[in-house]
């Protein structure tokens, strides 16, 4: 397959915008990136956590640690949209709320939702 | 059995395990809302119970198989040299397996 030779492109970052449902989908990706990264140390947690008093002391230990407090507002905020935008897709897959109309304003409220779950377990872990 | 993860099949497994996931964490975060284990010996026992260890190992499974679909999808869209593809599709296949068998050993080891 060859590049049409007189193709338009226009890079313009200043004027080019990426529609709502765009950011909700690259969102869900970034988002189940991060969740992935965060698998190891679930599964460190859960193993640590069922070895012993010393073992479940460690954890609570870790999980107070303020970089990982950060670590955990930005993992909920990347599982808050993940799922949020997973349900979006699931109704979507049976025809709910796939017109343009609802499927922009759904992810408007993902995008939002996400922010605000992450803030509220910002306050909660203070 | 076809192994492979592509195409409708991944697509399904992809929704089936997004499912039981959904379900499985809205459980998990209403039992640490409700019921927060107070100290190790009531974390213990309660994930030592039978429903709760297969509950988890279940998750464990979806969450691998799941994660195995998307960051394989991530995988290749992004990374484009074959000799990079080889190095690193089996190392998280391997990553992933590694961490789902620990999680079952740890399970079923449990007392």
């Amino acid at each position: 397959m060859s590049t049409p030779p007189h193709r338009v492109v226009f890079l313009n970052l200043a004027q080019i915008q990426l529609p709502v449902g765009a950011l909700t989908s690259i969102l869900h990706r970034v988002s189940g990136v991060l969740l992935a990264v965060a698998i190891p140390f679930v599964a460190w947690a859960l193993a640590r956590s069922l070895d012993g008093a010393g073992g479940f002391a460690d954890v609570a230990a870790t999980l107070r640690h303020p970089a990982i407090k950060i670590a955990t507002i930005v993992w909920t905020w990347a599982l808050a949209h993940h799922a949020l935008a997973g349900v979006r897709h699931l109704l979507s897959d049976i025809d709910v709320g796939s017109r343009l109309y609802y499927a922009r304003k759904t992810a408007y409220a993902v995008n939002v939702a996400a922010v605000v779950i992450a803030l509220a377990a910002a306050v909660a872990l203070g | 059995m076809r192994l492979v993860l592509t195409g409708l099949r991944a697509w399904l497994v992809q929704r089936a395990t997004a499912v039981y996931l959904l379900g499985f964490i809205g459980y998990f975060i209403a039992h640490f809302l409700l019921a927060p284990p107070t100290d190790d010996v009531a974390w213990r026992a309660y994930v030592a119970q039978g429903y709760v260890r297969l509950l988890i190992a279940a998750a464990f499974v979806a969450l691998l198989l799941h994660a195995w679909i998307g960051l394989r999808d991530v995988m290749l869209d992004y990374v484009k040299p074959l000799a990079v593809r080889v190095v690193a599709l089996p190392l998280v296949a391997g990553a992933l397996i590694a961490i789902g068998l620990w999680m079952l050993v740890t399970l079923a080891s449990l007392r």
